[in-house]
Order: structure tokens, then C-alpha cells, then sequence
């Protein structure tokens, strides 16, 4: 009696963690071998903290790497020097103000440029006028680097935080425009035969079936976007800038601080991983009557 | 006011539209509707005359492909007409498409005060008109419910949910309760047969269940296989409510499926 209790206790558990039952007894019992309510095609169940394992991998390679002397500190600093690197730099209080300094211009630079193209989007992707108008300029745009433009946006707007942002917004305003855009034009044709024999006017139209409609779109040029914004922002503070912490790593090249351009580069790491998440979750959130392999 | 949608070059509209603004009918002259151009056009309707009388219940009967959606979708004017007239005094029409088509980002009570938001009633009064329908449909309890987690037939009952608060006086349903099991099926006939005659509504019902449109029809089109003509228009008088199972329901239908199986096996053979 009480061995059967405890293997239906272990049963549940197995399922609890779908585990494909090996049991004997299950199979006897003419169970399917294939765990119920398990898909299988698709990616599976979402793993806990997934998103962290590899860069965790890769911090393990790193911290082995150099414990075991394979990795010449001169080469790449050991992951505790850079701990302490990064200790001392803000003890010192020149981490801190450059951090504050590059996540200034990373925020307003994505936000103008998730704002303008947004907007860019809907213009071009509501009207055909608006398209034959705005679509033209963004993709010639999109095909010139960013690094390409710099010498003009300087000669215009100077070396003021100003040119910074814009650069970083111009980087910013083309994945939230393609996507939206994308997302807009792709909407199902059905919906908009609904939305017509529910005869729901333009703006309701726009507001309740278009907008929610293409934000599926928004939300994959978001994640483009907010890379773009970091990669903008250090060719911005590598180019040209006397604070931030690309330009702290400048420095530090130039006097052969590795561990102070490594600091910079984790921190990089570190601020585009946090915002990709934030960016993921929000999307999750938003987008939860979405069924995707995703869930 | 009367709306004449009519093929470019037509010549019979004016007359028929006349007709029916004096009657409110909805008619359908010599419809045709073609699909594409040269060799791979499909002809799904050719040559569609039918008369909707004001507040009648007409159902549909015809083999799949045959156009009873196309033709649904014309009378909405979703569609343009290749050739022929359609011709109904002009008022809101409701339609339910044959997959529920409901807005996945709205929430069940989303997707029905949507249609009464349209309609400009004001916001505590939808609420509790949208409950009401849900409640009618049986749906009480998912109001704050996404479309993904109910099942096809509950999703029927939402789109019809929405269809009714419409409030139009024209309802079109393309297999409405295709999805559902006999017993609710069996509700909704009487609901709906409800809300018909409350309304004083012109419904438009296709469907591929003959006893079902035995039930439900004040006459029972039967359209022929592609491309869909009228084949035969059958009046159904017997009094209402009528069960589904009763015999003088089920004999029509009887006489109506043999006629069926004759233009689907005449096709196949
Ligand atoms: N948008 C379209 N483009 C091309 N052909 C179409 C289109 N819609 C329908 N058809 C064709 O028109 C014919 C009639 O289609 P329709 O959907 O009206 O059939 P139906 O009677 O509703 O069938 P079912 O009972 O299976 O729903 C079919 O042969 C179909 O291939
Ligand atoms: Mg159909």
C-alpha cells in the first residue's frame, strides 16, 4: 500500500516536471509513452532564466579560462581583476557620472527614435501617399552606416550632447520603422472585412484593429532598436565625446588598460542583455493573447 | 434611401430598385460572380435570383464551393458583383463569417462591446448589454476571457453575441453553429428564433445541416454546385417553433437531402 501511494507520488512528480515516464509499470498500463500535454514539435517549455544560461556559459569559460592560466591576463584580463577594476573605478567615482552620462543619451536617443519612427511608420503605412512619400528617404537611409554620416552631423550640429542623440536616434528610427511598418501592412485582410461590417470608423479602425494589430511588428523592431541604440552610442562615444564610457575605454586604450576596456565592454554587455530582457518581457506581457511557440 | 450595387454595365437595377424600396426586400437579379481572369477563372455564382422578403428567415443549402459565401459577402458589399444587380433598401447589415473572426487582442466582452461602441452607447450600458448578450449565447462567465482559450464553438457564440449587438436588420450567418454539439445547437435555434421575431430582423442563414434550415427558414434556398444557381426555393408552412425532430420537419428535410444528393452525385458523376 504504501509503495503504490509512493509511486503515484513520483508519477505526479515526473509529470510536475515532464519527464518521459521510463516506468514499466506506466507502460503495462498502457500509457502512451509520450508524456501528455507535451507538444512535440516546437522548442518545448520555457526554462526558467533561460536567456541567462549562455551568457553564464560564457562567464564560466572566461573564469576557467583564466583561472587555469589558459588565458594570458594581457591579453584578456581575468574576470576578478575586472571585478575589482570596476570596484575601484566606482570607488573612485569616474565610473558612476560616464554610466550616467551613456545611459542619458542611450535613453533619449532611443526615445526620440522610437517615437519618429513610429510615427514615419504609420504615416507611410496608413496612406499610399504617405508611403510614396516617407519610404523612399528611410531606405535610403537605411542604407547608410551611421558611422558614414557622422563627419556631416558634426558639421551640423557640432560635438554637444545634441548631435549625440540625434545619431543615436537615426540609428533607432529605421528597425522601429521596417517592423511597424512590416506589422501594419501584413495585418490580416479579414480583420479589416470585420472591421467593416462591424462599420467601425477610420479612427476606431486605427485605434482597435491597426495599432494592436501591427504591434507584434513594433515590438521586434523594439528589440532591433535597442541594440541599434547601444551600437550607435559607442561609435558616438569612440568617435567623438570627452565623457561616457566609451570614451573612458578610449582612454584607457590609449594608456593599455585592458582591465578598464574590459570594464567597459561587460558593461556594454550587461546594459544591452538588461534591456533586451526588459524589452522581452514586455513584449511577453503585451502580446499574451498571442499563441506562438513562444508559450 | 436605396442602394443599387450593380456590375459596371447594367441595365436592369433602376427597375428592381425600385421594387424594392417600396417592399424593403433584399434582391438578388441574374447575380454573377467570377473569381480572376482568363483560363483560371472560377465562376462561383452565375446567374443568382432571389427575393428576401423584410423580416423572412432564409437559409442556404448547397454542396461546399458552391458560393454561398460569395454570395453572403456580396450582399454585405464586401465584394463586387461581376455582373447582375443586388438591391436592398440601405441599413446596417450583420454579418458572422463562417471562421469566427473575432479580434484575438480584445477580451470576449472587447470583441462584443466593440460593436456597440461603434454604435455610440455609452460606456456602463455596454457593459451591461454585452453581458446580456453573452448571456444569451451562454457564454456568462468569459467575458474577460481572450479569444485563444475558448473553444471553436464558444468562439461561434461570441461572433453571434457580436452579430446581434449590431443591432442591424439585416443579419447575414455563414454556418453559425457548425461547431456546436446538438443540445446548445438546439438553444440557440430558439434564441435566435427569439431575437428574429423580437427584431423583426431579415436573416440570411447558410448552412450545411437540412433540418437545421427546415427548422429555421421561412423558405429553404438550395443552390446548385459551382457555379451556385438557384435550383430550387422550398416554402416551408408549418408553425413555429418547430422541433428539429418532429416528423413534418424531418420529412421535408428528407425530400430536401434527396434532392441534394441528386446535384452532388450528378456533379461527381
Ligand atoms: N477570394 C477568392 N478568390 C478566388 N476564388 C474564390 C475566392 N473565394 C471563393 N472562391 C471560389 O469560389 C467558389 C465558391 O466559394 P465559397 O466560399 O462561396 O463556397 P461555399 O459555398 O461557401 O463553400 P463551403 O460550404 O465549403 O463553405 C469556390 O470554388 C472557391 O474556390
Ligand atoms: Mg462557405
Amino acid at each position: 500500500m504504501a509503495t503504490a501511494v509512493k509511486g503515484v507520488e513520483k508519477a505526479v512528480e515526473r509529470r510536475h516536471h515532464e519527464i518521459p515516464p521510463v516506468d514499466d509499470e506506466e507502460q503495462a498500463a498502457g500509457r502512451a509513452s509520450r508524456p501528455r500535454g507535451k507538444r512535440r514539435l516546437g522548442p518545448g517549455k520555457a526554462i526558467p532564466f533561460g536567456y541567462l544560461i549562455g551568457p553564464l556559459l560564457l562567464l564560466g569559460v572566461w573564469f576557467w579560462g583564466s583561472a587555469a592560466g589558459w588565458i594570458d591576463p594581457r591579453v584578456l584580463t581575468a574576470p576578478w581583476t575586472v571585478a575589482t577594476t570596476a570596484w575601484d573605478l566606482w570607488e573612485s567615482g569616474r565610473l558612476g557620472p560616464d554610466l550616467l552620462v551613456s545611459a542619458r543619451r542611450f535613453a533619449f536617443g532611443l526615445a526620440f527614435g522610437v517615437g519618429a519612427g513610429l510615427v514615419l511608420a504609420l504615416v507611410s503605412g496608413l496612406s499610399r501617399w504617405g508611403e510614396a512619400i516617407v519610404d523612399g528617404p528611410v531606405q535610403i537611409k537605411r542604407s547608410i552606416p551611421n558611422l558614414a554620416l557622422l563627419p556631416l552631423l558634426l558639421l551640423w550640429f557640432g560635438i554637444d550632447e545634441r548631435m549625440k542623440i540625434i545619431t543615436i536616434a537615426l540609428g533607432v528610427l529605421i528597425p522601429i520603422y521596417l517592423h511597424t511598418h512590416n506589422g501594419l501592412r501584413s495585418i490580416d485582410g479579414r480583420y479589416a472585412e470585420l472591421a467593416e461590417t462591424l462599420r467601425l470608423g477610420p479612427a476606431a479602425f486605427i485605434g482597435r484593429v491597426v495599432l494592436p494589430g501591427a504591434l507584434p511588428g513594433f515590438f521586434l523592431g523594439l528589440r532591433f532598436a535597442v541594440t541599434a541604440s547601444w551600437l550607435s552610442l559607442v561609435v558616438v562615444e569612440q568617435v567623438n565625446a570627452t565623457s561616457g564610457i566609451g570614451y573612458m575605454m578610449l582612454l584607457a586604450g590609449t594608456y593599455g588598460q585592458t582591465d578598464v576596456i574590459i570594464v567597459g565592454l561587460v558593461l556594454y554587455g550587461l546594459l544591452g542583455l538588461g534591456s533586451d530582457a526588459i524589452v522581452r518581457i514586455a513584449q511577453r506581457r503585451v502580446l499574451s493573447w498571442r499563441r506562438t511557440l513562444e508559450d | 434611401m436605396s442602394l443599387i450595387r450593380a456590375a459596371k454595365p447594367q441595365g436592369t437595377g433602376a427597375r428592381v430598385g425600385d421594387a424594392a424600396r417600396a417592399s424593403g426586400a433584399v434582391v438578388l437579379t441574374d447575380v454573377v460572380k467570377r473569381y480572376g481572369r482568363g483560363p483560371g477563372a472560377v465562376t462561383a455564382l452565375d446567374g443568382v435570383s432571389l427575393r428576401v422578403e423584410p423580416g423572412s428567415f432564409t437559409c442556404l443549402l448547397g454542396a461546399s464551393g458552391c458560393g454561398k459565401s460569395t454570395l453572403l459577402s456580396l450582399v454585405a458589399g464586401l465584394d463586387d458583383l461581376t455582373a447582375g444587380s443586388i438591391d436592398d433598401v440601405e441599413r446596417p447589415v450583420a454579418m458572422m463569417f463562417q471562421e469566427p473572426a473575432l479580434f484575438p487582442w480584445l477580451t470576449v466582452a472587447g470583441n462584443v462591446e466593440l460593436a456597440l461602441r461603434v454604435r455610440g452607447v455609452g460606456r456602463a450600458e455596454r457593459r451591461q448589454r454585452a453581458a446580456e448578450l453573452l448571456d444569451t449565447v451562454r457564454l456568462e462567465g468569459f467575458a474577460h476571457k481572450r479569444p485563444h482559450e475558448l473553444s471553436g464553438g464558444m468562439r461561434q457564440r461570441v461572433a453571434l453575441a457580436r452579430a446581434l449587438a449590431q443591432d442591424a436588420s439585416v443579419l447575414l450567418m455563414d454556418e453559425p453553429f457548425g461547431a456546436l454539439d446538438a443540445m446548445t445547437r438546439d438553444i440557440l435555434h430558439d434564441e435566435l428564433e427569439r431575437i428574429w421575431r423580437e427584431r423583426e430582423l431579415t436573416v440570411l442563414f447558410v448552412t450545411h445541416n437540412v433540418r437545421e434550415a427546415v427548422r429555421l427558414g421561412d423558405q429553404v434556398v438550395l443552390l446548385s454546385s459551382r457555379p451556385g444557381r438557384v435550383l430550387n426555393v422550398y416554402d416551408v408552412a408549418m408553425d413555429r417553433p418547430r422541433r428539429i425532430d418532429s416528423a413534418p420537419v424531418a420529412n421535408l428535410a428528407a425530400e430536401i437531402t434527396d434532392a441534394l444528393r441528386a446535384e452532388v452525385s450528378r456533379h461527381a458523376g
